[in-house]
């Protein structure tokens, strides 16, 4: 299992239009990839509403994680969209 | 034939057949047997909402197209259909499961507090249209007949009234709301015969001819030709008053500046091209509502010079935010209260979050400088004198040229004379007064008779501010739906009111109106109007002269 640690950087948090960007991006990669808060349950990257359920805000960090030997690829796309203020 | 009674709220008479808004589908008492296929059939149904959602952004403006995209996505979400499938799965039939699926992500978000209101608002459409699916259930929210339609509706939604084409919609008949309601302004503002309170509104048919008449309050329904005929007779009338052009003046040419009430820059674009004074009411709400944070002062400089600069040359009054209440902004007044309308609201948001009114102010400021205008800057919900100085200091130290206080709250009414000692102008808020002075919730459609703004009481309030005002050499304006009444309009200008603001739509009207009348006699009506014991009593004694 590949994992890695992000802070969220848009300041509305994962809500409205990037959490709608980081599912999107979620849904495009090839291995699945669950997200949680700190301590935490994982729920699936490219479910909406579970990433809207967990509430994250802007300045929270959270958990990717995923398996397979694309897993790398994924998490480092995924973090991408994350470090990103979309409100900006 | 037969007549049937409401609240006019939206002038204009039209006449058509009834099509009901859908009702949100309701799950039948007795649960059926889980069918062979009902995984597959409930998916399909969340799957065809996406794919409804989807097609709705395509004719949508950019900024609903990107809410109803997300929407889609929500539908089509892959832990809400593996959810569902689990449900069917142990037994649950399909339209049962998609509920309670979308129930338990319902309580998910509305647990994360204010932020999610309008997601979980997208899941409950969610919800109702993917059951109306599996029951074979009309949809629910707007019908489509294929021709246009009066429609009959309990209520209105914000996000059904959004939706409303004048060419489609005919004309507007709820059987709840009053003549403050949302269903009210919206329906005036977009120019659609509108009656509320129509206590008999849901025994009417879809395909039912009607007659609607949004000035009196009357509907009828299976009309004569005669009636029928008398509809084309009042619309042509109609369009003849619209054709008296020029400013608003009584008959021996008094001034009474007519006005309109914006909400943002369409709208002052669309004001801008019509025979109008100015603009008596620019509502800023629409730039802080649905957003987490505040707007930065640049993007508000952006947005005033975009209403500014239409309408150069004439009157512009800007109110400052009014937050709260039936507007909610998380981060304007971010503790839920008990009671909202009598809460930290309007000015009063500014005492815990000054920057806020600072910003807004000084965009207002560098909006006015980009445009070569000089808006009049006003502060809605204010109280006392004091607020209004403090307010008026904060205004002019930004530059601000011609600063003022809505007079709304019935305590600002009653000592009108010091509040004005600190501004230059006031403009009553007849909507919110007449709330406050009646202690009725303005959404409520059973206390719609005391809100009528012929109340006496109401009329005293108005009387006295415009006293105050003349006193003072100061101008009063009105900006409720007060100002939108013909017959009620000629009786402010008797009271001394100024300028009347209010939608577009009611220009043409209250310019005739006035047109017919001197200024004494407006006087003399005033005088009768206030000498009534009653509403009914005072509109009766006023249409008498």
């Amino acid at each position: 299992m590949t994992e890695c640690r992000v802070t969220i950087a848009s300041a509305v948090g994962l809500h409205a239009r990037p959490a709608s960007l980081f599912v999107q991006a979620a849904a495009a990669q090839p291995v699945p990839v669950t997200i949680a808060k700190d301590g935490g349950n994982p729920v699936d990257a490219r479910s909406i509403l579970s990433v809207l359920g967990l509430d994250v805000r802007g300045g929270d960090e959270v958990i990717l994680s995923a398996d397979g030997d694309e897993a790398f690829q994924a998490l480092a796309a995924l973090a991408a969209v994350l470090e990103v203020d979309h409100d900006a | 034939m037969t007549g049937f009674s409401g609240i006019g709220v939206s002038p204009g008479v039209a006449t058509g057949p009834v099509a009901r808004l859908g009702e949100p589908p309701r799950l039948p008492a007795a649960q059926p047997v889980v069918g062979a296929d009902d995984q597959d059939r409930a998916v399909t149904a969340l799957e065809e909402t996406a794919g409804e959602l989807e097609r709705r952004a395509k004719l949508a403006s950019p900024e609903a197209a990107e809410v109803l995209t997300a929407a889609a996505m929500m539908a089509r979400d892959p832990a809400l259909a593996s959810n569902v499938r689990d449900l069917v799965g142990q037994g649950i039939p399909a339209a049962w499961a998609v509920d309670r699926a979308i129930g338990g992500y319902r309580e998910l978000l509305a647990a994360a507090g204010p932020y999610m209101a309008e997601r979980v608002a997208d899941l409950d459409d969610i919800r109702d249209r993917a059951v109306a699916h599996l029951l074979g259930l009309p949809m629910p929210g707007l019908p489509a007949p294929g021709y246009p339609y009066v429609l009959v509706a309990k209520d209105l939604a914000p996000a059904d009234t959004a939706l409303l084409d004048p060419a489609v919609v005919l004309a507007v008949v709820t059987e709840r709301g009053g003549p403050t309601s949302h269903t009210a302004i919206l329906a005036k503002s977009l120019g659609i015969p509108a009656v509320v309170a129509c206590a008999d509104a849901l025994s009417f048919v879809d395909g039912t001819p009607v007659v609607v008449d949004g000035g009196a309050g009357r509907v009828v329904v299976d009309p004569t030709e005669a009636e029928v005929a008398e509809v084309a007779t009042m619309r042509a009338a109609r369009v003849a008053r619209a054709a008296v052009r020029g400013p608003g003046r009584t008959a021996d040419g008094h001034p009474v500046a007519l006005l309109a009430n914006v909400g943002g820059p369409a709208d002052a674009v669309a004001a801008a091209a019509l025979d109008l004074e100015g603009v008596g009411l620019f509502r800023t709400e629409f730039l802080f509502l649905d957003r987490a944070e505040a707007p930065s002062m640049e993007e508000q400089r952006r947005v005033y010079r975009r209403v500014l600069e239409p309408l150069a040359g004439r009157k512009v009054v800007v109110r400052t935010l009014d937050a709260g209440a039936d507007k909610p902004v998380p981060y304007a007044c971010p503790d839920p209260e008990d009671n909202p309308a009598l809460g930290v609201r309007g000015l009063r948001t500014s005492w815990r979050r000054p920057e806020l009114l600072h910003d807004q102010l000084e965009a207002l400021a560098l909006a006015a400088g980009d445009t070569g205008t000089s808006p009049w800057v006003m502060a809605p919900m204010v109280a006392t004198a004091a607020e209004a100085r403090d307010f008026a200091e904060v205004a002019r130290s930004h530059g601000i040229a011609k600063v003022g206080v809505m007079i709304e709250v019935p305590a600002a009414a009653l000592r009108a004379a010091s509040v004005l000692a600190s501004v230059d102008f006031v403009s009553l808020g007849t909507n919110d007064l007449a709330q406050y002075t009646f202690a009725a919730d303005r959404q409520l459609g059973a206390l719609a008779g005391l809100l009528d703004p012929w109340q006496p009481a109401l009329l005293d309030l108005i009387a006295a501010t415009a006293r105050a005002g003349r006193e003072a050499g100061k101008p009063v304006g009105v900006c409720g739906e007060a100002a939108s009444d013909p017959l009620l309009a000629v009786v402010l200008a008797g009271l001394g009111i100024e300028s009347l603001s209010m939608a577009a739509v009611s220009v043409p009207d209250v310019r005739a109106a006035l047109a017919e009348h001197t200024i004494e006699q407006c006087r003399e009506m005033a005088v009768a109007a206030l000498a009534a014991e009653s509403a009914v009593g005072a509109r009766e004694a006023a249409a008498r002269f």
